[in-house]
């Protein structure tokens, strides 16, 4: 059986195996008969997708096509694409259909990407479980009874089940890694800049980062070789050229010198975790990399910090949705007031409001001092831990999560509970860092994710690294059982 | 009494940047276009878009900066200033707030006395404009974004002005000053130059300021005028009833010539500041300033100065005449070809010419008469050829008529009677004709002098020479 990697299908495609309109009608008919069990997308786009088929068979068979052209991949729906509508997971943009593509939205297009739908997520990408969506919670295809981890849980549900060998994704405290950990996908967050905000649905925009969800790192390098770049339409997207990452991949690892996060291993930490990362470690060294402990005393005021900065940015961001120009409008307004309290009363989910409502709060006059500037010195401090780090050791090494995929409504009655489950991903989004997360192993039948974290622009270092591991093991491969028939077979 | 009484003014001057973009996005800013057809997905705020700095807007405030002495800080920071507002697209406008592009600097004014006065700046920072709400009638707003994401410079001054009128020769020498730099068109109408002034009063000698009023959207230097002078009578009027004046923001209304009360500070919005995520700071090197430095053109104080220097004009007159680049570069042009009478041409380009503009509404630009073509008059009065007086008839015909000035001087015969065998004679037969006034005269009345010239001039149709008549007059007239 072909694992279905988008290496293994951009081979298939090229040796004309099958096609891509077979490729994608394969996958369209995966997406429909997961959909009442995983509601991982928001909208198929069918249509569409069996025309982008035909002309990727058409570049393929003139010859003028890419690694990427004709396999079929999934958009997380905070992507804004033209002519079909992107919802963020919201009612406020239930019915909101863009004018305009994102930069990668664009990039991946013009590389012969076929996308069959948008993918569900947590509303405004705020929440850590996929089920703040307006369009319903998503379900683990490990057990369908749980969460996929959040906010890009229909991206890594779908990658789980093998809808489409890749789906986008944005990470702005987690919301990458996180899931990927949950779902048993490889998932990785670029450095801040690395990849272009431009179309992306702002959250937290000093933080918000777009990155992919792959079976392998491998898929990973060759996807973020597509996405990445400058783009002059984000002024925070950084002006340096990008390595061939599919090239370094090849980079061998001995001397790598990994840091094991000493702050990651601590309280909180369920031993069902531990064990499998502790495990990667082993290999890792077995493959000539040297271990030593590291530690980061900032790092556990990640989680408050990030819930003062993310908010903050979020009420601002969020300021748009006005009932105004686009999106939801509540019906006969009274006047302005009404026009605005009621749009943003109905359009708004309960997690979107409480972060506005704590950022407008940590913005106020009389508070921004204590709250604000305090959490911009902390991460300041957080940036400075890391980089002192990283002049000791080439990569940091921790758990994705602290545990494996919770109940569907387990976390749901306590915000607390359920922000404490990015205390392991936060801190490279404070610090702007590349970072990944790969599965390791199972506990309980269920996946879990290790966390590689690098220096700035150090993603083919921690592609490489993550790659050699996959080399070695095989838990990027397995495939949750209800759904993983080889959709390659299929087509 | 309100001598015991001192104004405090200090200024907020808003002028549209004159770039062909807009601050953050690709649209036009071109004024007067179809409603909503100059704004981009960015000017609309669309989910997803992200602002892009126009370089221009940061050349051209660090222009402005370097003109009044400022400090152009080499760091500078984009803010989010959030309020939810129909014509505010973002639901925030981005200006910069705890560091700015400019800060300190300083301009000097002419004061009546004659004196001069220094106004502090106290910073001038960059940002976006909002769009423009029209109501139109009951329940029926409309909302025009081609303003939005037009770029602004605000111009903050020091609470240095002590009256209205200082406060308008303030805001005059800015309008002059950025049209100087080319920043701004410094068009009022259209709203690409306008002000908010910060008005209190305090007693005579108070070190304390009092509390004070702000006065939003005055779009013309009469309105600042009035307004102000409004504001200062309704504080006075309120402590000298015992009552103590409210911080708050007034609207001047110019329909019915008062002020009234827009918002109090209670009510007024937490703007919640916070650095723009998407924007990162502004940061400039020295290379670049002194770039900008090497660019700045003659400066209007500058140009003055040397107007009386080079040209021997009074500072009144140096001021007027380099209110505007177009005006002294008019004037120079003249000047080129009467070399030997500045100030002559200073008067006949401060009287008859401006005084024809104004009254036909019409810039240097689109003047009826050329630098070239004035030059030609004012020479012939030097030349001789006519008189001052007889200058005006020729420029009026000049200005009305599209003509030459040699021309009109010849079809009419306007031409000076220079003969003195001519005059003479004519003052001769005057002589002749009124032998009391001369009798008079030459007993001591010697007003009637001027009789005798209005008389030869009467009979000359005013071509005779007034110089020569003025000396063959003396001599006949002598007992």
């Amino acid at each position: 059986m072909t694992a279905p990697t988008l290496a293994a299908l951009s081979a298939g495609l090229k040796a004309r195996q099958y096609s891509s309109v077979e490729l994608t009608r394969a996958a369209l008919a995966r997406v429909e008969r997961s959909q009442p069990q995983l509601n991982a997308l928001v909208t198929v786009t069918a249509e569409s997708a069996l025309a982008a088929a035909a002309a990727a068979d058409q570049r393929i068979a003139a010859g003028t096509a890419g690694p990427l052209t004709g396999v079929p991949m999934i958009h997380k729906d905070i992507f804004c694409t033209a002519g079909v509508r992107t919802t963020c997971g919201s009612r406020m943009l239930s019915n909101f259909v863009s004018p305009y593509d994102a930069h990668i939205v664009t990039l991946l297009a013009d590389a012969g990407m076929v996308m069959v739908g948008k993918a569900n997520m947590d509303e405004f990408a705020m929440g850590s479980s996929n089920e703040t969506s307006y369009f319903g919670p998503v379900s683990n295809p490990w057990d369908t009874a749980r969460v996929p981890g959040g906010s890009s849980g229909g991206s890594a549900a779908a990658v789980a089940a093998r809808l489409a060998p890749l789906a986008t994704a944005s990470d702005t405290g987690g919301s990458i890694r996180q899931p990927a950990a949950l779902c048993g996908v490889t998932g990785i967050k670029p450095t801040y800049g690395r990849v272009s905000r431009y179309g992306m649905i702002a959250f937290a925009s000093s933080l918000d980062q777009a990155g992919v969800i792959t079976v392998s790192a491998e898929d990973a390098a060759m996807t973020l070789q597509a996405m990445a770049g400058f783009d002059r339409r984000d002024s925070t997207s950084i002006d340096a050229p990008v390595p061939d990452y599919v090239a370094e991949l090849q980079q061998p690892l001995a001397g790598l010198r990994i840091g094991i996060l000493k702050e990651f291993f601590g309280e909180g930490l369920s031993a069902a975790i531990e064990g499998p990362v502790r495990e990667a470690l082993a290999t890792w060294q077995r493959l000539g990399a040297t271990v030593r402990e590291v530690s980061l005393p900032s790092l556990p005021l990640s989680v408050p910090t990030y819930y003062v900065v993310a908010p903050a940015e979020a009420s601002s961001n969020l300021a748009r949705f006005d009932g105004v120009r686009f999106g939801h409008r509540c019906d006969k307004p009274r006047d302005l007031m009404d026009l605005y309290k009621r749009s943003r009363a109905e359009g708004f989910g309960a997690e979107v409001k409480r972060r506005i409502m704590t950022g407008t709060y940590v913005l106020s006059a009389g508070y921004y001092d204590a709250y604000y500037l305090k959490a911009q010195r902390v991460r300041s401090l957080i940036s400075d831990d890391f980089r002192r780090a990283f002049t000791e050791v080439d990569l940091l090494l921790g758990p994705t999560t602290p545990t494996t995929a919770f109940g569907l409504g387990d976390k749901t009655s306590d915000p607390i509970t359920m922000y404490l489950n990015d205390i392991y991903t936060i801190g490279a989004n404070m610090a702007g860092l590349p970072a990944m997360s790969l599965p390791c192993g199972f506990a309980d039948g269920l996946p879990v994710g290790v966390q590689l974290i690098g220096p700035h622009f150090a993603e083919g270092r921690l592609l490489a690294a993550a790659h050699a591991y996959q080399r070695e093991t095989d838990w990027h491969l397995r495939a949750p059982p209800a759904f993983g028939a080889d959709f390659a077979g299929e087509a | 009494m309100s001598g015991e009484w001192e104004t405090v003014i200090g200024l907020e001057i808003h002028a549209q940047l004159a770039t062909k973009s807009k601050i953050f996005s690709g649209s036009a800013t071109a004024y007067g276009a179809e409603s909503n057809t100059q704004a981009d997905l960015v000017d609309l705020g669309y989910p997803g878009v992200l602002p892009v700095l126009n370089a221009e807007v940061v050349r051209m405030a660090a222009k402005f900066g370097l003109a009044v002495g400022a400090t152009i800080n080499r760091r500078s920071v984009f803010a989010r200033k959030n309020y939810f507002y129909p014509d505010l697209p973002k639901g925030y406008q981005i200006s910069q707030y705890e560091l700015p592009i400019v800060a300190g600097g300083h301009l000097d004014i002419l004061l009546e006395d004659g004196s001069t006065k220094r106004i502090g700046i106290t910073r001038a920072h960059l940002e976006e404009d909002a769009g423009k709400s029209q109501h139109e009638g009951v329940g029926v707003s409309t909302i025009d974004l081609n303003r939005a994401g037009t770029p602004l410079v605000e111009i903050v001054s020091e609470p240095d002005m002590r009256s209205a009128k200082e406060a308008v020769a303030y805001m005059k020498k800015i309008h002059t000053l950025v049209r100087y730099l080319g920043i701004c068109d410094g068009n009022m109408q259209e709203g690409s130059f306008r002000c908010d002034a910060n008005v209190s009063i305090r007693r005579r000698g108070a070190e304390k300021f009092g509390t004070r009023a702000e006065l939003k959207n005055l779009n013309s230097f009469r309105y600042v005028e009035k307004a102000i002078n409004l504001e200062v009578a309704r504080q006075i009027d309120i402590l000298e009833g015992g009552g103590k004046v409210v911080q708050e923001t007034r609207l001047y209304d110019a329909d019915k010539d008062e002020t009234r009360s827009m918002r109090s500070k209670e009510e007024a919005n937490d703007y919640r500041y916070f650095p723009d995520p998407d924007l990162l700071p502004v940061v400039i090197e020295d290379s670049f300033v002194e770039a900008v430095r090497a660019s700045l053109p003659e400066l209007p104080d500058d140009k003055a100065l040397r107007f009386q220097q080079q040209h021997g004009l009074s500072p009144y007159d140096a001021g007027v005449l380099t209110a505007s680049a177009e005006m002294a570069a008019f004037y120079e042009s003249v000047v080129a070809l009467v070399p030997s009478d500045p100030k002559l041409v200073a008067n006949t380009v401060m009287g008859d010419f401006s005084a024809s503009l104004n009254k036909d509404n019409l810039d240097i630009a689109n003047s009826r008469v050329s630098a070239a073509q004035l030059g030609v008059l004012v020479s012939r009065i030097v030349d001789n050829t006519i008189s001052g007086k007889i200058a005006k008839e020729v420029f009026e015909a000049m200005w009305a008529e599209g003509l030459e000035a040699d021309a009109v001087i010849e079809s009419r015969g306007l031409r000076q009677i220079t003969d003195a065998g001519a005059i003479g004679a004519v003052i001769d037969a005057i002589m002749a004709a009124n032998p009391k006034q001369l009798a008079d005269y030459r007993s001591g009345k010697d007003k009637l002098f001027g009789f005798f010239v209005g008389q030869a001039m009467k009979a000359t149709d005013g071509k005779a020479n007034p110089a020569l008549l003025n000396d063959l007059l003396k001599a006949k007239l002598a007992p």
